[in-house]
């Protein structure tokens, strides 16, 4: 009799939670209500996301500043297969974005409808938001979600508030 | 962190203070011949370990071999349904996707025939009289929901026999 070699799936997983400080917190409640923010750097400069702390001169940073949600592509990487998880579900890039008002680039995906032409390195692209909560929704919040990967139907919060950014329309 | 200032769209929001970041790691875990053999035999409700030539000792779940002697385990020996708890752990601190109501038992238990212990769950005993030596038997799922895996027997449950000798068990004491 041919022996039977198992395999099954092992998940490991490590239900974190973090908190966000005054600067990380801003940018997320930002995001819950539909925009954008940065912090002032020490030479004027717009970082964003907002960092604690100042890279060149390490002191404290505290100006917390509203950005646009649209703006160029400085990088990117196309992702031909996406993996589980992932914000698509069809192919789409990783791009790093700089915002109109900000002065460094962020991550983000971008969904050109599945095309690799419809993304280049300078090209134009534009949040697309997910709804606001509304009233009374009994979603579950980030801090209550049992769900690692819940279904975000609605801005709480989170860098997935923003669900991609898309090319601008010309 | 007071001296933060916010744009005026932001001051008065309820401000995020927290949130889940999840770590997820994601393994296709094959047990090897050894462990398969022995959890393909669970599927028959049937405990089978494996024996070292050299020293003689049987191992459950098998690895294959000796860790001692380095040798291959060939020899299969069907171990016993019952066994003597050679340690416990109360467990008081509840996590997610553990629905165990706590507090409860986690012990190791030394099946009949084996010289290792396995570890597995008591339950049908108060948790505070749970004790060394104390001797418990296998409680399986219903036929139809048994699988090749150590989870088909629920849990072990005290079977009424009087306390394992000390000497039956030092080894793994
Ligand atoms: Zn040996």
């Amino acid at each position: 009799m041919a022996e039977e070699i198992l395999e099954a799936p092992n998940v490991v997983e490590y239900p974190f939670s973090r908190t966000t400080g005054p600067v990380v917190g801003a940018f997320l409640t930002a995001l819950r209500e539909g925009f954008v923010v940065g912090i002032k750097a020490a030479d004027g400069s717009v970082i964003v996301p907002p960092v604690e702390y100042d890279p060149f001169t390490a002191e404290a940073l505290t100006e917390i500043v509203e950005v646009a949600d649209a703006g160029e592509v400085v990088s990117w990487a196309w992702v031909a297969e996406p993996l589980a998880d992932q914000p698509l579900d069809r192919p789409f890039a990783w791009a790093l974005i700089k915002l109109d008002g900000a002065d460094t680039p962020m991550v983000h995906a971008v969904d050109t409808g599945g095309d690799p032409a419809g993304i280049s390195t300078g090209s134009r692209v534009v949040a697309r938001w997910r709804p606001p909560k509304p009233a009374g929704s009994d979603e579950p919040g980030p801090g209550l979600a049992e769900d690692p990967n819940p279904p975000r139907a609605y801005r709480e919060g989170h860098i997935l508030d923003i669900e991609c950014f898309v090319p601008e329309a010309s | 962190m007071t001296d933060i200032s916010l744009p005026e769209r932001l001051r008065g929001a309820e401000p995020v203070r927290s949130i889940r970041t999840f770590a997820r790691l994601e393994y296709a875990y094959t047990p090897g011949r050894a462990a398969s053999r022995f959890l393909n035999q669970v599927t028959n409700k049937r405990l089978v370990g494996q024996r070292c030539p050299v020293c003689e000792k049987v191992y459950v779940p098998p690895r294959g071999s000796c860790p001692t002697d380095g040798v291959p385990t060939e020899d299969e020996v069907e171990l016993g349904q019952s066994g003597t708890i050679v340690s416990f752990c109360v467990v008081n601190v509840p996590f997610m996707a553990n629905l165990m109501e706590i507090p409860y038992v986690g012990a190791l238990i030394q099946l009949d025939g084996a010289d290792i212990p396995i570890m597995h769950l008591i339950q049908e005993v108060p948790y505070d009289q749970v004790h060394m030596g104390m001797r418990v038997e296998a409680v399986w799922l219903p036929d139809d929901e048994i699988g090749p895996t150590l989870e088909s027997i629920v849990h072990f449950r005290p079977n009424g026999e009087p306390d394992a000798p000390y000497e039956s068990y030092k080894d793994n004491a």
